[in-house]
């Protein structure tokens, strides 16, 4: 084992899968900046606008980031504590709709 | 041979594989951007609590230039990460000739960004009275996160544009390996990674219709 070295090989993906991932973003940012002339509620707006986000977000760290290739333990190590910290700082959120109902309107 | 000493000679663990089977140098920058993703998570959280509690926010971005303006950037970091792709694929295959020009394609993308970047801002300062602490609407608020929030990033495009120059440099003259290409690379798409949740909270929540 000692004389043993790792493969230097690094799976990933090809170059037209890049162009997919990249043809893919943009098409969502395309929606996106569509969705913003859409006369929509803010938070269906905010829900939508944030969704397509996330789903970029995902192709970007999957592909762009190889974290699609890597350990899944590497995964598990950085993610779940950010989606946790997150969703802790989103605890907030509902207080903002709140203070705007109970502003005095003048 | 002391008690501890031997305890170190006898130890188990003698070193081999990494737990992730990545190198330390990708697992630091894999920290970092934890980290750094939790600060501008808090930045976007502020932002976004401030603008729904706050009746009368303003919606400055009209379509030409501001909304066409954002798009362009957005198209433009996009097409970065691309070329930052290609980068690290040229290197994989130790191609350093290429790897120098697809980061120098990189870096102009990165730069474009920022020119536009501040053009819209300088539109914002110059046409709709903008300032970091004031502004025409009587929200100072808006100022004040927007310019922190975007002002944060660009700070970090222009620093991935220095860091990517000196990436390009080593590489063209034979030095650096690829892993620190890679780790220049995570870096490059986080930056863009951060301005597709930027781009749709702060300029598409608040384009004027």
């Amino acid at each position: 084992m000692s004389d043993h070295r790792e493969a230097v090989e690094h799976v990933g993906g090809t170059t037209l899968s890049f162009t997919y991932v990249w043809v893919s973003l943009l098409v969502l940012t395309g929606i996106e900046v569509f969705l913003a002339y859409e006369q929509l509620p803010t938070l269906i707006m905010l829900t939508a606008l944030l969704g397509l986000s996330v789903i970029k977000a995902a192709l970007i760290i999957a592909y762009f980031m190889h974290l699609k290739f890597e350990k899944f333990s590497l995964f598990l190590t950085l993610f779940p504590m950010l989606v946790l910290c997150i969703l802790l700082m989103m605890i907030f959120m509902p207080d903002s709709i709140r203070a705007l109902t109970m502003r005095v309107v003048q | 041979m002391s008690e501890a000493e031997a305890v170190a000679v006898e130890s188990v663990w003698q070193g081999g594989t990494s737990p992730y089977s990545i190198g330390s140098k990708k697992f630091g920058m894999w920290l970092f951007i934890i980290s750094d993703a939790l600060t501008f998570s808090a930045l976007l959280m502020a932002y976004t609590y401030l603008r729904l509690s706050t009746p009368n926010w303003p919606k400055p971005f009209i379509f030409v230039p501001s909304i066409v303006f954002s798009s362009v950037m957005t198209f433009c970091l996009l097409s970065s990460s691309l070329t930052m792709v290609m980068a690290v694929h040229a290197m994989n295959h130790g191609n350093r000739s290429a790897t120098v020009k697809w980061i120098l394609a990189t870096m102009v993308f990165g730069l474009g960004f920022v020119g536009l970047h501040l053009t819209e801002w300088l539109n914002l300062i110059n046409n709709e009275h903008v300032t970091p602490f004031n502004n025409e609407w009587g929200v100072p608020l808006f100022g004040g996160t927007f310019f922190a929030l975007t002002g944060l990033h660009m700070t970090h495009v222009i620093i991935g544009v220095i860091y990517l120059g000196i990436i390009a440099f080593a590489v063209g003259r034979g030095k650096f390996k690829y892993e620190d290409v890679e780790v220049s690379g995570l870096y490059w798409h986080f930056v863009d990674l951060v301005w597709m949740f930027i781009f749709p909270l702060v300029y598409l929540m608040s384009a004027r219709l």
